[in-house]
C-alpha cells in the first residue's frame, strides 16, 4: 500500500510538472486563501485565547452598583468598585482568596545618579493576588498578610524591571527609591504578562506594556497614591475634594477579585454581596435594590469585549477568502482532472478501480496542498509585518508566527485542498472507460 | 471461455430507445482465435466493451470463464479486467507521460505485484514484442507499430486468459499491421483466446473463426455477401 502511495505521489508530481501555471495558480489560490486565514487567525488567537486557562472558572469579579439605576447602562452595576466598597469586600474575608488593585504609576530613581529617573507601572493589591493569579517568580516572592497589614514599603518587581536596575541579579532585599519613597524588594516576578490583562479590564490595558512593580494596596492609600488607571465618577463626573474626598467618594477605581473553588461557595459569596448592598440600603446609602454581579473570567472578557470586533470581522472575511480560493481550486482541479479522462480510461480498462482512482488523484491534490500550505506559511509571515495597517499597534504586536501556527497552515491547506480535490476525483473515478476508449 | 447469452445493450434517451445489441449470442472457448466483424455501427465495440467488463448490458447473461458477471460491482468487475483480460486497442491508448517501462507496468501496478516480479515480467514481455531495448522510450518516441507493440506487452505482462483486440491494425499502414497481426497469431498459437473486432476482411480471414454482426446480431456471414466473398478470397490467397 505504500508502494502505491509513493507511486501515486510520483505521478502526481509527474502530472503537477506537466502544467505549470495551471499548478501555480492552483498553489498561489491555496497559498493566499491560507495566509490571509492565518493572519487573521494570529490576531484572533493572541486576543480570544484563555489568559489564565487552569484557574479561568474559579476567578470571579464581584460587581456592586454603588450608583443606582439611573446612571447604570443597560442596568449593568459599574465594572469597578470605590474604595468603600473595595475595603469592606476585603474586611469581610469571605472569599477563600481575595484582592482588590488599582493602576499605579511611579518614577524610579535609579541607584546611579548619572541615570535618568523614568515612570514604572504597576498595581497596587494585596498579597493573594501573587497567589491567585499564579504569578511565577525568579527571586523571593510576594509579600505577606502582615505587610498588608502594617502597610510596609516593600515592592515586587518584574525580571525586566530588575534587568533594568539590578543586570539580572538576585536583588531581594535591596531598596528601590520611588516617588521620593523607598521600598525594599522582597520578589522579582518572571516576565509575566497575561494577555488579555483580564483583572484590569477596568482601565482599558488588555493589551498594555508588560507590568513592572506591584506594591501593597494599603501601603499605596496611605501615600496617597493615584490611580494610573480609569476612574469612573459616574455622570455627574464629580471626583471629590483632594486625594481624602475621591478616595471615600463614589467613584470608581478598583478592579476586585475573588477566588471560589465550588458552586457553593459561588452561591455562598452571590448571597454576601447581596447582603451587603442589603445593608447599604437599610444604611440610606443605596437607595436602590441589590444589584450585583459575580461573573468569572470568561463571562468577565465576554463582558468586556475583551475580542476586538474588527478581529471577529476580519477572521471570517479571511474565511470567506478561503472558501472562494478552495472554490477557484475546485475548478482547476476540475479541468485539469478531467482533461486526463483518456488516462483514466485505460487505467480504468487495465484493472483500476475507482477507490484506486481516487487515491491517485486525492495524493495529487494533497501535493497541492502541501505545496499552498508552505506558500501560505511564506505569505503568513510577510502578512504578520502588515498586521499594523488593519489593527491597532498594541493588538497587532501580538500577532506571531510561531510553529503551532505553521503547523496549522500546512494542515489547514492540505486539509482544505482535499476535501476541494473530492468533487474532481469523484468525477474522475466516474469516468466511464468504454465511452473514453471508444471515442478514440 | 466467453460466453454470452440473449444478450441485449440498449442506449436510451428522453425520446428514443437504441438496441447496440439485440438477442446477443456467442460462445467463445479457450484457445481460440475469433474474429468479429460487422459494417461500421453494427455493435462490434459494444460487444467487446461488454465482453471487456467495460460497460454493463441491458439483458441477457453473460459468463466470462465460468462466472456470471452481472451481479459483480465496480471492485469485483476490475479484478477481473486487470487478472483475466488483456485489451489491445486501435489508438493503442498508451499513457503519453510514462515511458514505455512504466505504460507496461500499469496494470501490474494494480495487481499489487512485488517490484522484481513486475519487472521479469516487464522486460519478458518487451522482449517478446521486440521492444526491451526501447523500455525507457516515450510513447512520442514511437512508430505507430512499435506503440502497438507496446500496448500487445502490456497486455501480455499480466499472463491474461483472454485477450481483447479492437481493431489492431486500424491505425498502422500494411507492414506495421501485418507485423503486429503475425504477433497475435504467434500468441494464439502459444495458448491465449484472442476475440479481435475488425472489419478488415483480410485480418478476419486469418482468424480461426468469424463471427458477423449486423445491427446488434450475430448473422450467418453469407447474409452479408461482399464480406464474405473478401473474406474466402483472403483466405485463398493466405500462404497458409
Amino acid at each position: 500500500m505504500s508502494g502505491m502511495f509513493v507511486h501515486n505521489l510520483r505521478l502526481g508530481a509527474a502530472s503537477l510538472r506537466r502544467n505549470v501555471l495551471l499548478t501555480a495558480l492552483m498553489i498561489m489560490s491555496i497559498g493566499f486563501g491560507v495566509a490571509a486565514s492565518m493572519v487573521t487567525f494570529a490576531v484572533f488567537r493572541a486576543v480570544s485565547g484563555d489568559p489564565i486557562p487552569q484557574k479561568s472558572a474559579q476567578l470571579f469579579v464581584p460587581q456592586i452598583d454603588n450608583r443606582g439605576p439611573q446612571y447604570n447602562r443597560n442596568g449593568e452595576p459599574p465594572e469597578a468598585l470605590n474604595y468603600t466598597d473595595a475595603v469592606a469586600l476585603m474586611r469581610a474575608h469571605k472569599a477563600p482568596h481575595q484582592t482588590v488593585l488599582y493602576a499605579i504609576g511611579l518614577s524610579v530613581m535609579p541607584a546611579d545618579e548619572h541615570r535618568m529617573p523614568f515612570k514604572a507601572q504597576g498595581y497596587a493589591t494585596y498579597n493573594d493576588f501573587f497567589s491567585m493569579f499564579e504569578v511565577p517568580f525568579q527571586y523571593g516572592g510576594s509579600w505577606g498578610g502582615a505587610e498588608d497589614e502594617s502597610r510596609s514599603s516593600v515592592v515586587v518587581i518584574s525580571r525586566s524591571l530588575n534587568q533594568k536596575l539590578f543586570a539580572g541579579a538576585n536583588s531581594v532585599g535591596r531598596e528601590i527609591t520611588m516617588d521620593d519613597h523607598a521600598y525594599r524588594i522582597v520578589g522579582v516576578t518572571e516576565d509575566w504578562d497575561p494577555k488579555p490583562r483580564f483583572y484590569d479590564m477596568f482601565s482599558g490595558n488588555a493589551y498594555a506594556n508588560a507590568v513592572e512593580i506591584y506594591i501593597p494596596f494599603t501601603l499605596a492609600i496611605d501615600q496617597k497614591v493615584d490611580t494610573y488607571g480609569n476612574n469612573n465618577c459616574g455622570s455627574d463626573g464629580k471626583r471629590g475634594d483632594a486625594h481624602d474626598g475621591w478616595v471615600r467618594g463614589e467613584c470608581v477605581w478598583i478592579s476586585p477579585w475573588v477566588e471560589l473553588d465550588s458552586a457553593a461557595q459561588v452561591q455562598a459569596y452571590r448571597q454576601f454581596l447581596d447582603g451587603y448592598a442589603k445593608e447599604q440600603q437599610s444604611a440610606g446609602r443605596f437607595n436602590w435594590a441589590p444589584n450585583n454581579r459575580l461573573r468569572n473570567v470568561h463571562e468577565w472578557l465576554d463582558y468586556e469585549g475583551a475580542v476586538p470586533p474588527e478581529s471577529r470581522i476580519s477572521l471570517t472575511l479571511a474565511l470567506g477568502f478561503l472558501v472562494i480560493c478552495l472554490v477557484n481550486t475546485i475548478g482547476l482541479l476540475l479541468a485539469k482532472f478531467m482533461r486526463r479522462a483518456p488516462e483514466i480510461g485505460v487505467r480504468r480498462a487495465l484493472g483500476a478501480s475507482r477507490a484506486d482512482i481516487y487515491r491517485q488523484f486525492l495524493a495529487e491534490a494533497s501535493m497541492v496542498g502541501v505545496a499552498g500550505g508552505l506558500l501560505g506559511v511564506v505569505l503568513t509571515a510577510i502578512g504578520m509585518l502588515g498586521v499594523g495597517l488593519v489593527f491597532e499597534p498594541h493588538i497587532a504586536r501580538l500577532a506571531h508566527l510561531d510553529v503551532p501556527l505553521v503547523l496549522l497552515a500546512l494542515l489547514l491547506a492540505i486539509v482544505a485542498t482535499v476535501l476541494a480535490a473530492f468533487y474532481p476525483t469523484w468525477r474522475a473515478a466516474q469516468v466511464q472507460p468504454a465511452w473514453q476508449l471508444k471515442s478514440n | 471461455m466467453l460466453k454470452m447469452t440473449h444478450l441485449s445493450k440498449v442506449y436510451r434517451t428522453e425520446v428514443v430507445e437504441t438496441y447496440a445489441l439485440r438477442d446477443f449470442n456467442i460462445n467463445v472457448n479457450e484457445g481460440e482465435f475469433v474474429a468479429v466483424t460487422g459494417p461500421s455501427g453494427s455493435g462490434k465495440t459494444t460487444f467487446l466493451t461488454i465482453a471487456g467488463l467495460l460497460e454493463t448490458f441491458t439483458g441477457g447473461q453473460y459468463h466470462l470463464d465460468g462466472v456470471e458477471v452481472s451481479n459483480l460491482n465496480d471492485n469485483e468487475r476490475s479484478k477481473i479486467r486487470n487478472e483475466k483480460i488483456g485489451f489491445i486497442f486501435q489508438a493503442f491508448n498508451l499513457i503519453p507521460d510514462l515511458n514505455v517501462f512504466d505504460n507496461v507496468e500499469v496494470p501490474l501496478r494494480y495487481r499489487g505485484m512485488k517490484a522484481p516480479e513486475r519487472k521479469e515480467r516487464i522486460m519478458n514481455a518487451l522482449e517478446r514484442v521486440g521492444l526491451a531495448s526501447r523500455a525507457k522510450h516515450y510513447p512520442a518516441e514511437l512508430s505507430g507499430g512499435q506503440q502497438q507493440r507496446v500496448a500487445i506487452a502490456r497486455a501480455l505482462a499480466g499472463s491474461p486468459r483472454l485477450l481483447l483486440a479492437d481493431e489492431p491494425t486500424g491505425n498502422l499502414d500494411t507492414q506495421m499491421a501485418r507485423g503486429v497481426m503475425e504477433l497475435l497469431e504467434e500468441i494464439h498459437r502459444e495458448g491465449a483466446t484472442i476475440v479481435m473486432v475488425t472489419h478488415d476482411p483480410e485480418l478476419a480471414a486469418r482468424a480461426q473463426r468469424n463471427v458477423h454482426i449486423i445491427d446488434g446480431q450475430v448473422v450467418d456471414l453469407a447474409e452479408d455477401p461482399r464480406f464474405h466473398q473478401a473474406v474466402h478470397a483472403a483466405r485463398a490467397n493466405s500462404p497458409a
